[in-house]
């Protein structure tokens, strides 16, 4: 009863001119309004996609190393027949040659055979979609009219002659997995230490602003690479290497949302709606509850998004030095480990690629949390 | 204001104690430390075993030992003697100017990018909105999300691979060619190192000018929007007067306060660069002991870069009260 009474009201209203929004409604819209903030959600949440279907996009298996395609570059994909004309795309199969003079090694297309890029196939390498559902099938493949298969290599392959297209999947998973996880140790580590001293004060509040400052005093990056040293030489699976990143990134970062956290609780611990809530009997826990924290989600959410990019990106250097991911698993980071000499780059210049994962996704991220952050005030005027 | 700054650099003491436990507990629980490998190496005999098992107390407890490295810092000044290359720490991590280079790479990243950022971020604040903004904003944030080894690599990959210029006799990494070392300051040196150093600064001060800017842009704007700049204008002072002279000496403060925040930034920022780009810095150093388990230098390495982030922080407190006359300093 009480909602229609409130929709013909809305109504009412709106007839006479006036429009009426929820505080959602109104942070949608002016999330709307931000568009590089939107192509920027739009970005990340395809990564997930891309993140959550890496083996089925991936035309084989991350691990499966082609022994014949050392380094290969990446395929080229035909569009034109022989005669000039238009066709279904299709790849030729390489082979691998060295040099006499230079031993650099060459490949070239075998032009006897086509191979058309067929999608939706079944019958490549084995995969779980989902992590659970065993399945055959890919996104595409090139095979030949008599069904016999070449490999596609769309941004070439590693020293090993992994498919570095597949690997690029497969490692978004990892690098856009570590922000949102460190976040999940982090800050409800900063919001408890963060909450209790800036509600409490006091000794509390010195001793815990204390450990904040040790925190903050130890340099990032540094510890960070001595901890990775750490992890390698326990000799742990690449799993609990990469869950001993995350919790080392969460160590070194809880301090500082701590402290912008005990802040924001320090000010509104002292609006009046707080005074009126202790002098009617609430009590702390409930104080805390009902009356600050919903004061601050929106500002912890934002705050939230805009640490993402950063974490990605120490994850990133942390990797790329070897003291972050390990083998098996892979991230971008780890790709552009084998980068690390001019020689290898002059070369084989496509292990680059990785790091334009990294710039895109980074700054689709960044874009994402500028928007929030601005519409998660609407009454501010843009 | 001197006891106040005093006390601030007084209070570094305690915290670098802290944060020297911390990173011994670190190293100690490493696994696989120096002895174990030394013990497997031929060369390396009993005795010389037995002198660094002694000296550093190797055999005694996680609590003597690290009572004895301290003890032999704060008595002696001396961090002890690298397990590697058997130079006193000091040595392994500064030789070669590192120290000097560090502090000169870090300096003139920090100078060069705010004299961009300020007046890019002025004319995207005089130019809100408009197509020029847009693309400011944009190449700020695309240099806040290019991870800087990346950037280090690619920029080394256009300058070999695409320029070669190699074939112009030119060579890129480290600060100069390697003849140059150790020879006097010339006309000829001094091109060389600018020629090594731009993408260093290029590198470094993109990541670093990409916040600058913002927040030049966004406090301009805020102060651009006060009653005291309408009546500058009111008054019919040039628009020229109004901006330079009452809105940016305003809006540039937060920036003065935060150029001690973004000091350690760059020094322990730039360690991933400095390897990339082959700089003699304390960071490359740092990497190398670490990759030999150089127990000592990685020490002394952590301690070093703790002690500019703090001497950061308390430089940025002390530009906050020189800036800010209203803040008090008890």
């Amino acid at each position: 009863m009480a909602s229609r009474r409130k929709k013909k009201a809305q109504a009412q209203l709106e007839e006479q001119g006036y429009v009426s929004r929820s505080q959602a409604q109104m942070i949608w819209q002016a999330f709307r309004r931000h568009r590089v903030g939107n192509v920027g959600t739009v970005i990340v949440l395809l990564f997930l996609l891309v993140a959550i279907f890496a083996q089925y996009i991936g035309p084989m298996s991350f691990s499966y190393q082609s022994r014949k395609h050392p380094f290969a570059p990446p395929t080229t994909v035909h569009w034109r027949d022989d005669d000039g004309s238009l066709s279904r795309p299709y790849v030729y199969a390489t082979t691998r040659a060295i040099d006499r003079t230079t031993y650099a090694a060459i490949f070239t297309e075998d032009i006897s055979k086509k191979y058309y890029i067929r999608f939706f196939v079944t019958g490549g390498s084995q995969h779980n979609l989902f992590g659970f559902i065993p399945t055959t099938g890919h996104l595409f493949a090139a095979r030949a009219d008599d069904g016999t298969e070449a490999p596609v290599f769309l941004l070439g392959t590693d020293m090993l002659g992994r498919d570095m297209f597949t690997r690029c999947l497969v490692g978004s998973w990892v690098s856009l997995a570590v922000g949102p996880l460190v976040i999940l140790i982090a800050f409800p580590l900063g919001i408890l230490l963060g909450g209790i001293s800036g509600y409490y004060g006091g000794g509390v509040d010195m001793f815990i602003q204390r450990v904040c400052e040790v925190f903050l005093a130890i340099p990032g990056l540094p510890i960070l690479m001595a901890m990775g040293a750490a992890l390698r030489g326990f000799g742990l699976s690449a799993m609990m290497v990469f869950f001993g990143v995350i919790v080392s990134l969460a160590i070194i970062s809880w301090g500082g949302f701590a402290r912008v956290i005990r802040g924001q609780v320090l000010a509104i611990r002292e609006m009046d709606f707080v005074t009126a809530a202790s002098a009617a009997g609430a009590s702390d826990l409930r104080i805390i509850v009902r009356h600050i924290t919903p004061n601050i989600t929106s500002y912890l959410i934002v705050s939230a998004t805009l640490q993402i990019p950063g974490m990605m990106l120490t994850e990133a250097a942390l990797s790329f030095l070897g003291y972050g991911i390990q083998e098996p698993m892979t991230s971008w980071g780890q790709l552009l480990n084998a980068a690390t000499n001019i020689g290898a780059m002059e070369l084989h210049p496509w292990i680059l690629i990785p790091g334009a994962f990294i710039v895109v996704a980074v700054l689709a991220f960044n874009f994402m949390g500028d928007a929030l952050r601005d519409a998660v005030d609407p009454y501010s005027i843009l | 204001m001197l006891t106040y700054i005093l006390r601030r650099t007084l209070y570094m003491l305690p915290l670098l104690l802290v944060v020297s436990l911390i990173s011994f507990t670190l190293i100690k629980i490493m696994p696989g430390d120096y002895l174990t490998s030394a013990r497997l190496n031929p060369q390396v005999t009993e005795e010389t075993l037995q002198a660094q098992i002694e000296r550093f107390g190797l055999d005694r407890s996680f609590i003597v030992q690290y009572g004895l490295w301290l003890k032999n810092i704060i008595r002696y000044g001396d961090f002890g003697t690298s397990f590697d290359t058997k130079m006193p720490v000091y040595r392994a991590l500064f030789l070669g100017n590192k120290l000097q280079w560090t502090v000169f790479i870090a300096f003139s990243t920090l100078v060069l990018s705010y004299l961009f950022a300020i007046p890019i971020g002025i004319y995207s604040a005089t130019h809100q909105y408009k197509p020029s903004d847009h693309i400011v904003t944009f190449l700020g944030f695309l240099g806040l999300s290019i991870p800087n080894f990346f950037f280090a690599l690619v920029l080394l990959w256009i300058l070999v691979v695409i320029f070669k210029v190699g074939d112009h006799g030119l060579t890129v990494g480290g600060v100069m060619d390697l003849h140059f070392y150790g020879e006097a300051m010339s006309w000829s040196k001094f091109t060389n190192i600018l020629w090594h150093l731009w993408p260093v600064w290029v590198v470094i001060g993109t990541s670093n000018m990409a916040g600058l800017i913002r927040l030049m842009r966004g406090n301009l704007l805020d102060t651009l929007s006060l009653p005291y700049v309408k009546t500058a204008r009111a008054k019919g002072l040039t628009e020229r007067v109004v901006i330079y002279k009452h809105a940016v000496r305003n809006a540039v403060n937060p920036l003065v306060t935060i150029l001690g925040l973004t000091l350690p930034g760059l020094v322990s920022g730039s360690v991933v660069v400095a390897i990339v780009l082959n700089l003699p810095t304390v960071g490359r150093s740092y990497f190398a002991a670490l990759q030999r388990q150089d127990e000592p230098v990685i020490m002394a390495g952590l301690l070093f870069f703790s002690l500019f982030l703090l001497i950061g922080n308390v430089l940025a407190d002390f530009l906050l009260a020189w800036v800010d006359p209203r803040i008090r300093y008890d």
